[in-house]
């Protein structure tokens, strides 16, 4: 297939008039809650899934990546200002940027962050529309023994990329897989671990479970924490235009970046944490002012923000052509592309391109559109930090449970909602990655059928398993995942970026 | 984050992880028995519905023996102590809300969750949370059940409309 024609084709239609509406309306509302503690871009797609049900599925679906972009650009602007990242890929943009930002070099900071973005997502955007037709013809070939491979794979590299502990991400996955287990087999039509309740039988709803992760574990933390959590908003002072010495020292960092971000994010190797952390260290060793950095370096805003925007483009890659989401918010964007009757993977390129390639095109315009917007609304989204809490988190649980009760009116799936929530709770308390739970919610359930698929055909002979060399590779990648952490330590000297609010 | 926590570790095991350990345990053997139980049932397939279960309840079971080892060698990082009382009230708003729900509707149940929630983070009084709370969720339900189409519990203040 001809990219380029595809890419044109896919212009067309995001250049449609009610697409550049969605798409703007997503990336708004992704700056903003990307800019909120406490809502992430995989919360507020999981708020939007039963809204947007009766919706155009091209529009909905531009609306969820433009949000999933602006969470980006919003993130950095939380932890610049803020000192809280607001998703776990800005714990380093906070490093430097709020140094920056309390010596009175906000703007810039900003400004680095926003233009870094855009460079990196532009670039990383066409590197995904040049990769994923390469991807899909070898997907194409994929048996179901290759598939569950992958889905091992993916399943290892969430559990080893998130979180403090292998052993805590591969718990958090393996009761994201329990749970995945609950329902009717389709394949038996015996009814699993499902206790005779009726409402069970249909599994348990992931965008259920992803509220009451993100949206209830989140706000019961919170409230927790109590006074402890008190914050300070840094005002932006002077000019939020960079000088001619910032400019020369961002470009490099933002390329840098955007190639340590991106093939990271594009294998299935989990998020956008790993890339700005390498990318962080990268340019501390590179930077000609080694002093700077720990006192506000701009190479350390610019570096680590371009490789978190590359990924995020890099982590579509596997979702758009393997159907395999390697972050939660992925994971939620997959139940985005299910409710509509379609399964991301080799297939959906040839069965609705205008859908998939109107989708990556969004991606441009979303990218040109936080640019324009980001720098000059600064200043309303700092206002929007100032939302006195108990109201914010009112409005959370709020809008967490109308979601819930507009995709199934259900009191058991508001009981649901209630136990995960404390489980979300739970599992923050103690440091266990929440995104591995979604992931194994969703893929556990895929993996099981392409096992028994594979098997079926082999008629029970699990040697099958090992004898495909694309299998092979991804269980060597796999194992290679599990024990990357120790490998991060031994090239970076720093310990595996510690997961928080991963999304 | 960056040192490694000082010689506390092997001091005094982690009481909460052995919680958390013990939690998989009975996972897993709630998971192992209904495998078991499947098991039994007669399947025409290469693979029964019961194999995939198994596979999870073994790796639970070793996840709890993994968690209670590490639990072992003690408390990594001081955890702050996390208050009870906000916690009770966004638990008290999430309940309240189910339980007023079937009879109250979506506004007054989803007003009492605003008004807890505001109070659990220090913002009272209820009463005047509760009549906000339960005024915007009535415009909210106006928006979504006239404008979108989607069902949500009627109540006194909804059959108004």
């Amino acid at each position: 297939m001809d990219t380029f024609g595809a890419l044109a084709q896919g212009l067309m239609v995001a250049l449609q008039p009610m697409n550049l509406v969605f798409a703007f309306f997503g990336v708004m509302l992704g700056t903003a809650v990307g800019v909120l503690p406490g809502i992430g871009p995989a919360l507020t797609v999981a708020l939007l899934l039963p809204i947007t049900f009766k919706l155009d599925p091209a529009g909905s679906l531009i609306m969820f990546a433009g949000i999933y972009y602006g969470g980006m650009y919003g993130g950095s602007t939380a932890s610049i200002l803020l000192n809280t990242p607001g998703e776990s890929s800005s714990i380093v943009t906070a490093l430097e940027g709020n140094k920056m930002a309390r010596a009175g070099r906000g703007g810039p900071a900003l400004a680095t962050a926003a233009i870094g973005s855009f460079v990196a997502g532009t670039i990383a955007t066409i590197g995904l529309a040049l990769i994923a037709p390469t991807v899909v013809d070898i997907a194409i070939s994929f048996g179901p023994e290759d598939y569950f491979a992958l889905m091992i794979l993916a399943f290892t590299t969430v559990s080893a990329a998130f979180g403090s502990s292998v052993t805590r991400g591969l718990t958090s996955l393996f009761i994201g897989l329990s749970l995945g287990l609950v329902g009717i087999d389709l394949q038996s039509g015996q009814a699993r671990v499902s206790f005779g309740v009726p409402d069970l039988l249909d599994g348990v709803e992931v965008t259920t479970l992803a509220v009451a992760l993100f949206a209830i574990g989140e706000t019961l933390s919170v409230a927790a924490a109590g006074s402890r959590a008190e914050e300070v908003i840094e005002p932006v002072r002077g000019s939020v235009f960079m000088n001619k010495e910032d400019w020369k020292r961002s470009w490099w960092p933002w390329i840098r970046g955007t190639f340590l971000g991106f093939p990271i994010g594009a294998m299935p190797a989990g998020g956008a944490e790993i890339p700005t952390f390498l990318s962080y260290a990268l340019e501390k060793r590179l930077c000609k002012k080694p002093d700077e950095f720990g006192n506000g370096a701009i190479e350390g805003v610019a570096g680590p923000e371009a490789a978190n925007n590359a990924a995020a483009a890099g982590v579509l890659v596997p979702l758009l052509t393997l159907g395999l989401p390697t972050s939660a918010t992925a994971a939620i964007m997959l139940a985005g592309f299910q409710q509509y009757g379609m399964n991301p993977g080799p297939l959906l390129f040839a069965t609705n391109p205008d859908l998939v390639w109107g989708l990556i095109a969004s991606l441009f315009i979303a990218n040109v559109m936080l640019l324009i917007l980001n720098l000059p609304l600064v200043g309303m989204w700092v206002r929007l930090l100032a939302i006195p809490r108990p109201w914010l988190y009112g409005g959370i649980l709020v809008f967490a449970t109308l979601g819930t009760l507009g995709a199934n009116p259900s009191l058991v799936e508001l009981g649901m909602l209630l136990i995960f929530g404390l489980l979300g709770y739970v599992l923050r308390r103690y440091d266990y990655p929440i995104a591995p739970v979604v992931v194994g919610l969703i893929l556990g359930p895929l993996a099981e059928q392409q096992l028994r698929r594979a098997l079926a055909i082999s008629v029970g002979d699990p040697v099958v398993l090992f004898q495909s060399p694309i299998a092979l590779t991804l269980y060597a990648l796999a194992a290679l995942a599990l024990f990357g952490p120790l490998l991060f330590y031994l090239i970076t000297g720093r310990k595996a970026p510690v997961g928080g609010d991963e999304d | 984050m960056s040192d490694p926590t000082p010689a506390t570790s092997g001091s005094k095991p982690d009481k909460a992880r052995f919680v958390i350990a013990l939690a998989l345990a009975v996972l897993a053997a709630v998971i192992g028995c209904e495998a078991w139980r499947l098991a039994a049932i007669p399947s025409y397939t290469a693979v029964g519905p019961a194999a995939f279960p198994t596979l999870i309840a073994i790796g639970l079971g070793l996840l709890a023996i993994a968690n209670a080892v590490e639990a072992m060698k003690g408390v990594e990082e001081e955890r702050p102590r996390d208050e009870v009382r906000p916690i009770v009230w966004v638990l008290a708003g999430l309940v309240g809300q189910i339980v007023l729900l079937p009879f109250a509707g979506f506004s007054i149940a989803t007003g009492w969750l605003f008004a807890a929630t505001a109070k659990g983070f220090g913002r009272g009084p209820v009463w005047a949370h509760f009549l906000a709370g339960a005024a915007l969720c009535f415009v909210i339900y106006v928006i979504f059940a006239k404008g979108l189409q989607l069902s949500l519990p009627a109540g006194p203040l909804e059959r108004l409309i």
